[in-house]
């Protein structure tokens, strides 16, 4: 199996831990993972603010750069959403036949993280080791969007010193919501300020979430507040082991 | 309808509709009428159309009368007044009831039972009085010309039954082709809207029946941008709505904003679709609607008849852009857009774009000089545009090396760092 790894945009830039964790713990599963260079973005911001045809680029240049490959996986829920129900939309747009055929290969085959362990390797226990309080924050479109169900559950139930505490109103979004969190920054802070006490309320030392745009908001919160929680991508947890407890390559 | 001995007027817009139930009102030479299930009407602002003819319109739906004598609007679809709390509601009582009719009893307090036996009395005495009555309806059946209102105070029922005169509006997307249909809606509507199995009162009413209820009825069938809608493959949807307000109880946004932040009867995200369907773009504060979102999806989740409301936000959102695209100056937003899907057009100009934020982060850095837990680098309070996030959040900064070019570095991490 071809497996090509979507860094998406925001950890490229940002949080290059995240994809580099990707990478270690899905080679410590024996799977050889490529990156394809030509990527870039799967195109939600534009999409999500209204600006379809600013993200044409960004989708033909995913299609072109994940052709031939069997599986796509992100470190990210909204970023294999976007894949998953946003592309054809774009495509239809562009009003290029040949974009939508190419959108319909490489679409159903995006998957987020947790589903490609659970669904594709068929694995929940990936070897990992993190002895810490942690705390589960689903993302909205992971949650609703992709629906991935109990599957971070599974594989964090599964990682050998974690203890789990569950997050009061897991379910409610934290208020990042790309641009929206510039453009209604005030609603956007209320949303996440709530979260950010539910987190607080738990003790965890760690928030982890399946998303690294949702920890930036609740982080940057945290962080502003001098709570000491630590916010973590689920892919950062997963990638340490007994042997190897930071995450390095 | 029409066989059964009801009127039926067509009313392409609110003034349309306003001027057939002035009209009405004047031929019976009404100074006063009495509504219920009022949301279409606010739409329409009858109120207003009426007062400038010099009729009186009591709402006697608890919730309404209370935002009526508070000069206020309604900021929920099911609980108008939920954004008053009961010393605010005896206040407005002792304040205005005794202006409009039957005053507020002297000993009046701000427990709930003694506030509804006021509302009761000042109600009672307008239903008595009041010789036509102008009500909404939650649905209307085709096959047999039946209105339906769904209530859960009575006061409907008194509205739909007393007067000699009832006129009727209603949205065209309300009817439904037979009771078939109408059965599962009235399961759906109180399940999602209140919880309950049933709800209290439902009332139905066919044409006019001689010598029980009004013995003149018109209904007014409303488009007001309900075609504009239906004309909207995505947006269509939006006119499924059975007003249950599921999604406004779930939605994070409402819950912090509050109904009046909409600027329109319906608030909370199928208001944020709603208004711009049947309006279209170019008001401004419309065209925000579809943006106050963080698109989470909470409220298709509840939603019983599937409208899947971030879908059309997004749809919208593309509309409210569109219709700008030819603006001589653009907005930066749309500035920062065109050069996003640049960047991202191919991974060169990426690299490119990443090493500048590299670089602009070092320097950001030297505005907050704070870590975040974990021991990275973080911006705290930035300047310019950077403070929409910055005033309350840290913000981390820019990593030296983005993963692409460590990858290119490393070969893919095969080689050493
Ligand atoms: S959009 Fe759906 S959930 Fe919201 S009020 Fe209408 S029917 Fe209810």
């Amino acid at each position: 199996m071809r497996v090509a790894l979507m860094a998406t945009c925001v950890n490229d830039a940002m949080f290059p831990e995240t994809p580099k964790a990707v990478l270690r713990l899905l080679r410590r599963l024996g799977i050889d993972v490529d990156f394809p260079e030509a990527q870039t973005c799967c195109g939600q911001p534009m999409v999500n603010t209204g600006y379809l045809d600013e993200a044409v680029p960004a989708v033909r240049t995913y299609v072109d750069a994940f052709a031939g490959y069997d599986a796509i996986v992100t470190p990210s829920g909204s970023c294999a959403g976007s894949a998953r129900h946003q592309h054809t939309l774009v495509a239809r747009r562009s009003g290029d036949p040949a974009l939508e055929r190419a959108v319909e290969q490489t679409s159903p085959r995006t998957y987020e993280l947790s589903e490609f362990l659970v669904d594709v390797v068929g694995v929940a226990d990936v070897g990992a080791y993190f002895p810490h309080r942690v705390t589960y924050h689903p993302t909205c479109h992971s949650l609703r969007m992709l629906g991935v169900g109990d599957r971070p559950y599974q594989l964090l139930r599964a990682v050998r010193g974690l203890t789990l505490v569950d997050l009061p109103a897991a379910s409610e979004c934290c208020g990042f919501g790309g641009t929206f969190a510039m453009k209604n920054a005030d609603t956007s802070v209320a949303m996440g300020a709530d979260k950010a006490r539910h987190v607080r309320d738990t003790s965890a030392e760690v928030l982890v979430a399946g998303d690294n745009s949702c920890l930036m908001h609740i982080g940057g919160l945290l962080s502003r507040e001098r709570s000491g929680v630590r916010v973590m991508h689920l892919a950062e947890i997963l990638a340490q082991t007994e042997d190897e407890p930071a995450v390095r390559i | 309808m029409t066989a059964r001995g009801a009127v039926v007027h067509w009313a392409r817009d609110a003034a349309d509709a306003n001027r057939v139930i002035v009209d009405v009102a004047r031929t019976h030479a009404v100074d006063e009428v009495v509504k219920v299930k009022s949301m279409v009407t606010q739409e329409i602002d009858l109120n207003g159309a009426l007062a400038d003819a010099g009729i009186a319109a009591w709402e006697t739906d608890l919730a309404e009368l209370i935002v009526q004598l508070g000069d206020d609007l309604p900021s929920h679809i099911l609980v108008p007044a939920i954004h008053r709390n009961r010393a605010e509601i005896r206040e407005i009582f002792l304040r205005r009831m005794h202006e409009v009719g039957r005053p507020a009893p002297t000993e009046l307090t701000d427990e709930p039972v003694v506030l509804a036996a006021a509302a009761r009395e000042h109600l009672r005495e307008k239903f008595l009085r009041a010789r036509m009555a102008v009500s909404g309806a939650n649905f209307a059946v085709a096959d047999t010309g039946t209105l339906v209102v769904v209530e859960s105070e009575g006061n409907g029922r008194m509205c739909l039954t007393l007067p000699e005169v009832l006129v009727s509006v209603v949205g065209i997307e309300k009817v439904v082709p037979t009771f078939a249909e109408l059965d599962s809606l009235l399961r759906l509507l109180p399940r999602s809207s209140t919880g309950e199995r049933m709800n209290p009162y439902t009332s139905m009413w066919t044409g006019v029946t001689p010598g029980d209820g009004p013995q003149e009825v018109h209904v007014v069938l409303l488009d007001n941008g309900r075609t504009r809608a239906l004309a909207d493959e995505v947006g269509r949807q939006a006119l499924r709505c059975i007003r249950c307000s599921a999604c406004l109880n779930v939605c994070p946004v409402y819950e912090r904003v509050g109904g009046h932040a909409y600027g329109s009867v319906y608030p909370g995200p199928i208001g944020a679709i709603l208004n711009p369907l049947l309006k279209g773009t170019g008001d401004p504060q419309t065209d925000s609607l579809p943006y106050a979102s963080s698109l989470c999806g909470a409220c298709f989740e509840v939603c019983p008849v599937r409208i899947d409301i971030p879908e059309v936000l997004v749809h919208l959102r593309t509309q409210v852009v569109d219709a700008r695209r030819d603006d001589s100056v653009p907005k930066p937003e749309a500035v920062a857009m065109r050069a996003a899907g640049y960047a991202f057009g191919n991974a060169r100009r990426l690299r490119w774009a990443e090493r500048v934020s590299g670089l602009a982060g070092r320097a950001l850095t030297r505005f907050g000089r704070s870590r975040l837990p974990g021991g990275r680098a973080a911006a705290g309070r930035l300047p310019g545009p950077g403070a929409a996030w910055t005033g309350a959040r840290d913000l981390p900064a820019p990593p030296r090396e983005s993963f692409r070019a460590w990858w290119r570095r490393t070969k893919g991490g095969r080689v050493d760092e």
